[in-house]
């Protein structure tokens, strides 16, 4: 999500007071039957002003059926390469997978 | 021995990065990229959600005065996709390690830029169809390649922005439509605003190829995949026949088909004009950046007793536990 680094202000820079309001990072459930999808992030003082907040800026033309907002500090993400050994073991694992197994072309259903 | 090592981490994910545009797959947030990469982006996504703040200003300006409870609808709607396009790029900036309120102490302080084309005063009601059909056409054609922007969060970004910039687009033409077929007034009325809206839109794209020394890093980089001379070429081959179906005449003698090339040929605008306006000498520059100052002062007693509030209910919250 989003980096922690790099987020002091300047040397003799006076903070706007709405730093002080945590960030959220939203998701939306695009319509029944479907996941939660996260489409961005918002400043919020609290969790329920956060929800409204995202009503109106995520979902303005019916983008949505159902909001989860969550302080970005709370996500737990994999390491900061979206490629590295964490995701190693299932790379050699191709027997996960249908197409693995040969089969006749003439069996049906299968 | 550390140095040469570290050296040579550097060289592979440096290698990583390049691959990654090579194969035109996606940088994420917390991937490496080189720092010119990430400045250049924290710079072109801030400048891109100022411009959409400021540009609130010029069609929120005739708000109450829209003449009718439809119109006054559809500006209300349209003015408030602006904040919420603005929020989309700040939000995608951050995911780069800046703070929205670094990013709006810059602009305040106008250590960052802004479209110049929000410098311009919307004179009459006409203005604001010619905003919507000429300035949000621009910004279309500006904003569909940067859906394709190898950093993910602010290609995702866009393709949000482009979905209701066609809206925007739409309903400025509708109106346009609407008032070429009233009186001969309206009609004179129109043909104003575009006279005075078509230069400063063709400026929206930028300085020409030769004139613009970060474009070629840019588009190696995979943020930028047209450059403004082809941009700019689009929009004029777009907007010609736009500007016949409406009935209005485009104010450049030099504008003809081209048929050897297979596009329109025009005139250069007048960069002059467009370097004064950058360089803050507008006819609305003070007063744009005055407003938005004076907004954020209104707004800081709002910021803190949200903020109070909240921490108040924590306070309580935790007291009931």
């Amino acid at each position: 999500m989003t980096d922690s680094t790099d987020r002091n202000p300047e040397p003799g820079q006076v903070r706007t007071p709405d730093t002080a309001w945590p960030l959220f990072e939203v998701f939306v459930r695009g319509k029944r039957g479907l996941n939660h999808v996260h489409v961005g992030s918002l400043h919020a003082p609290d969790e329920r002003m956060a929800l409204h907040n995202a009503r109106n800026l995520y979902t303005r033309r019916n983008e949505g059926v159902s909001i989860w907002v969550v302080r970005a500090e709370h996500i737990t993400a994999s390491s900061p390469d979206e490629k590295d050994p964490f995701f190693a073991p299932s790379g050699d694992k191709v027997y996960r997978h249908p197409t693995f197994y040969e089969l006749p072309d003439d069996v049906p259903h299968i | 021995m550390v140095g040469t090592e570290s050296a040579t981490v550097d060289e592979q994910l440096h290698e990583h990065f390049t691959r990654t545009i090579e194969r035109d797959q996606r940088v994420e947030p917390r991937d490496w990229m080189p720092s010119g990469y990430r400045r250049t982006l924290v710079r072109q996504i801030a400048q891109h959600a100022h411009s959409e703040i400021i540009g609130m200003q010029p069609e929120g300006n005739w708000i109450t005065r829209a003449p009718s409870l439809r119109r006054k609808a559809i500006l209300l709607a349209k003015v408030q996709d602006e904040a919420g396009h603005g929020l989309y790029l700040y939000s995608a900036a951050e995911t780069l390690g800046v703070d929205r309120a670094e990013l709006t102490d810059k602009l305040l302080t106008q250590k960052q830029k802004y479209s110049s084309i929000f410098n311009y005063p919307t004179l009459t009601f006409a203005d604001i169809g010619v905003i919507g059909w000429l300035v949000d056409g621009a910004a279309i054609v500006n904003q569909v390649p940067l859906c394709r922007c190898s950093y993910g969060p602010y290609g995702r970004a866009m393709v949000r922005i482009c979905k209701e910039e066609s809206f925007h687009q739409r309903q400025g033409y509708e109106l346009l439509m609407t008032m070429m077929n009233g009186t001969r007034r309206q009609r004179e009325m129109v043909q104003d605003a575009t006279d005075r809206w078509w230069w400063p839109s063709l400026m929206m794209f930028g300085p020409p190829d030769g004139d613009s020394p970060n474009t070629r890093q840019s588009m190696e980089w995979g943020i930028k995949r047209h450059t403004n001379d082809e941009l700019r070429q689009k929009f004029v081959d777009m907007t010609v026949p736009q500007a016949e179906a409406l009935g209005v005449r485009l104010p450049d003698s030099g504008l003809v088909y081209n048929p050897e090339r297979g596009h329109y040929d025009f005139s250069e605008p007048d960069w002059d004009e467009f370097r004064r306006v950058l360089e803050g000498n507008g006819p609305c520059n003070a007063q744009r950046i005055e407003r938005r100052r004076e907004a954020h002062r209104d707004g800081a007693w709002v910021r803190e007793a949200a903020a109070a509030h909240a921490a108040k209910q924590q306070r309580r919250g935790r007291a009931a536990v």
